[in-house]
């Protein structure tokens, strides 16, 4: 059971992942843009978010750099959204920070799957 | 992206998987043992129910997980890619595609395709089943680079994850960490070295590590029992120290180098920077070898001259060796503008189809990454500039959707490129009054066709009447053309009004190495590219004398210009009584080059120029000659056209 922020602009993607991870039995918290998503992680304390990186207003990989550079996100894993295998966003996103990464579309086993792989029990 | 509707994203896509599932099935029925194509059948199939699932296409879901099961069955072996199976998931596609696309599809049909499905299925299971693979002892070593825990890895989850896969022993690797006082805590320090016994493949246990393989280091090695899996360490790392070699490698190495050549997909990670160091030892490898030729042909002894032939033949089989190791198929490059492809025809609100062609063929890595911008600006081009919308297709004739083709295959010691399209073709007539519009060319110029297209490549060229998003504002053909010659390619184009239009694009196999022919200008020594050069022939004293006006000789009838490097060169020498003319070429266009001597052929290792001699246009860099002296390496693209150009004010003022 772990506390997970969800960043994303698409509401149908932010539902998935809420509907994946919540019958994990993680609670889920969303946020719609990159600010948002730096906003609400510095109201409450995440052990673990998922992001898309192409979003309005901030985008994901500068919210990625923003939150790496606070103590309190400082190792906490960060996954992001891609939809393609895309060698060059991912190099980006990891240089941002990131942990690792999620391809969509996902199944939510696989989503479970890939959140077990980052959160440390 | 995602401001679309996501549903409308998954019927796109799901048409795309259904015509790469029913390609593949297209293909199985005349390779049915191909376990490529099963595999590339059951992705598609299960990405289909996986994303449909997704999207709420539930009946779709649970229709292709039929399907999926059926091939998967295949897949391990359980029964055969039989022809009835095939013809039965064909023959199920259409009922998916009318699931996709959300039509009323009959329960009672789908039902009698499912029947068929297991009857094939069924059918097929007296086939012998494969046996279960058999448990590997595995010895997995690994290290994360120092940042990795501010980064959110944590090594835990992951352990954890080799243990899941079976009887695991792990011990800590505490070489690396530094004393007490230096030891920073949020620094990851530790190895790890994890023997599990697990029936899984390698390929699993890279899984494990996936969203750090780049980064760490990771050793996987079969200790036994002498199974399939051939012992190789992966990327050899220097960072771990190799403590022991277990005595077990070694048995199991002698009873499975004959299965590791058989196998496929075994491979080893390394990063690209220690090739291109590897790279650079052959490179002076290659340099220190013709010095030894170079002894060796001023020398009477019979050995020395044949241990340096025998180098010489070693040394050209490394650097061949060197440069497959650094290939890759330009289908990783292609692979990416499918997507490409696919946004451009929303935007644009043209049917576009790509069709790709020699994906096989391979390039030098990093040339292969150089290209990437280059083709996506000329695929936009030519989705925007070249192909018509559907109505003005149609109304001039032709299939409502425009095609682009990709095209790649090798020609010598060069790859060609190609990007095709069937739209509209090249206006002569617009890229002329545009050229006189920016003063690129004087109104009266005579320019010939060729000439005239190249006009398209000259900087802040652009013809497009209204500026759109997709091409940009004509500050990209010039770049792509400088880019291109900075990989030592050249690039032609061709174009049919109405027809469309090619660009062809010859791009050198490698960068660091080529064949060059050295030839002699005055007291200077020149290396000529090889793979530029069509022929040499003897400029007689006659023809000297009689092209004294024009610059050209005759060559089996056709009269093909030329540039004498010595008047270029400005030697001041008088020539040789037998002047060579070296003839070479870009695409069509040919260009003699008169030369002093030729002196052989000569394994060029190209050094760059300086910046400071970066504007240099008519050399495209140097090389370290045997005798230690340096030879100029001639760009022969520029020469070419500046042999045109010459050519081209003569006729006009003659």
């Amino acid at each position: 059971m772990a506390s997970v922020l969800t960043v994303d602009d698409s509401p149908s993607i932010r539902q998935a992942i809420k509907i994946a991870l919540g019958g994990a039995g993680h609670e889920v918290v969303e946020a719609q843009d990159g600010a948002d998503g730096v906003a609400k992680a510095n109201a409450g304390a995440f052990s673990l978010i998922i992001t898309d990186l192409n979003m309005p207003v901030m985008d994901g990989l500068t919210m990625i750099r923003q939150l790496r550079a606070q103590p309190a996100y400082a190792g906490v894993p960060i996954l992001f959204l891609t939809t393609e295998s895309d060698d060059g966003i991912k190099a980006q996103a990891k240089a941002a920070g990131a942990t690792g990464w999620v391809t969509k579309p996902f199944q939510p086993d696989q989503l479970v799957r890939i959140v077990n792989k980052v959160l440390a029990a | 992206m995602s401001t679309t509707d996501p549903v409308a994203i998954f019927r796109q896509e799901a048409q795309d998987l259904l015509e790469q599932i029913e390609q593949g099935l297209l293909d199985l029925a005349h390779r049915p043992a191909d376990r490529d194509l099963v595999d590339a059948v059951f992705r598609g199939l299960h990405t289909l129910k996986g994303s449909g699932a997704m999207f709420g296409f539930d009946a779709l879901a649970a229709f292709t997980h039929h399907c999926e099961g059926a091939f998967d069955k295949v897949r391990r072996g359980e029964a055969p890619a039989s022809a009835e199976l095939v013809a039965a998931v064909l023959a199920a596609q259409d009922h998916m595609r009318a699931l996709a696309e959300g039509r009323e599809a009959s329960e009672t049909e789908g039902a009698a395709l499912l029947a068929r499905l297991h009857a094939a299925v069924e059918g097929g299971q007296q086939a012998p089943a494969a046996a279960t693979p058999a448990e590997t002892t595995w010895r997995v070593r690994f290290s994360f680079p120092a940042d990795a825990l501010a980064n959110g890895t944590r090594p835990l989850p992951l352990i954890d994850e080799l243990r899941e896969m079976g009887a695991c022993e792990v011990r800590a690797l505490t070489d690396q960490v530094p004393p007490l006082a230096e030891l920073a805590p949020a620094e990851c320090r530790l190895g790890w070295e994890v023997v599990v016994t697990t029936a899984q493949s390698r390929a699993a246990i890279e899984d494990v590590f996936i969203f750090v393989i780049d980064d760490m280091q990771l050793e996987i090695e079969a200790v036994g029992p002498e199974g399939e899996a051939a012992p190789e360490p992966q990327a050899a790392a220097a960072a771990v120290p190799q403590a022991y070699a277990p005595a077990a490698t070694d048995v199991a190495s002698e009873a499975a180098s004959s299965a590791r050549t058989a196998r496929q997909g075994e491979s080893v990670r390394v990063p690209a920077e220690r090739l291109d160091e590897l790279m650079d030892r052959v490179g002076e490898l290659v340099i220190a070898q013709s010095r030894l030729k170079q002894v060796a042909a001023g020398s009477i002894d019979p050995n020395l001259r044949s241990v340096s032939e025998e180098i010489e033949r070693l040394a050209a089989e490394l650097r061949d060796t060197m440069m497959v190791v650094r290939m890759v198929p330009v289908s990783q490059l292609f692979g990416r503008f499918r997507r490409l492809i696919h946004d451009l025809s929303r935007e644009t609100g043209k049917v576009i189809e790509l069709v790709t062609d020699g994906e096989a063929t391979e390039l030098d890595k990093t040339v292969i990454e150089r290209l990437a911008d280059p083709l996506v600006h000329m695929i936009r081009n030519a989705a925007d500039h070249g192909l018509e919308t559907p109505e003005q297709r149609q109304a001039a004739g032709k299939p409502a959707a425009g095609r682009i083709t990709l095209s790649a295959r090798q020609s010598g010691a060069e790859v060609w490129i190609s990007i095709a399209d069937d739209g509209r073709g090249i206006d002569r007539a617009r890229v002329r009054a545009k050229a006189e519009e920016n003063g690129l060319i004087a109104p009266d110029a005579v320019l010939g066709d060729s000439e005239l297209l190249q006009l398209i490549f000259h900087p802040g060229f652009s013809t497009a009447q209204t500026i759109t998003n997709l091409s940009g504002r004509g500050v990209g053909m010039d770049v792509v053309k400088r880019t291109i010659e900075g990989l030592r390619g050249t690039m032609d184009m061709t174009s049919e009004p109405g027809q469309g239009s090619v660009i062809t694009l010859r791009i050198p196999l490698t960068l660091a190495i080529i064949d060059g022919l050295l030839v002699r200008v005055s007291g200077d020594r020149y290396v000529i590219p090889l793979a530029a050069v069509e022929e040499c022939v003897e400029l007689s004293i006659e023809q000297d004398l009689r092209s004294a006006g024009r610059h050209l000789i005759n060559l089996r009838g056709q009269l093909v210009p030329f540039i004498r490097l010595r008047e270029l060169f400005d030697t001041g020498a008088p020539p040789d009584p037998h002047q060579k003319v070296v003839v070479v070429s870009t695409g069509a266009e040919r260009v003699g080059l008169v030369v002093d001597q030729i002196l052989g052929d000569h394994q060029t290792v190209i050094k760059s120029l300086s910046t400071l001699h970066a504007d240099v246009e008519t050399f495209s860099g140097a090389t370290i000659l045997g005798d230690g002296g340096v030879a100029l390496i001639l760009d022969v693209p520029h020469l070419v056209a500046a042999g045109q150009r010459q050519d081209a004010h003569l006729r006009v003022a003659s």
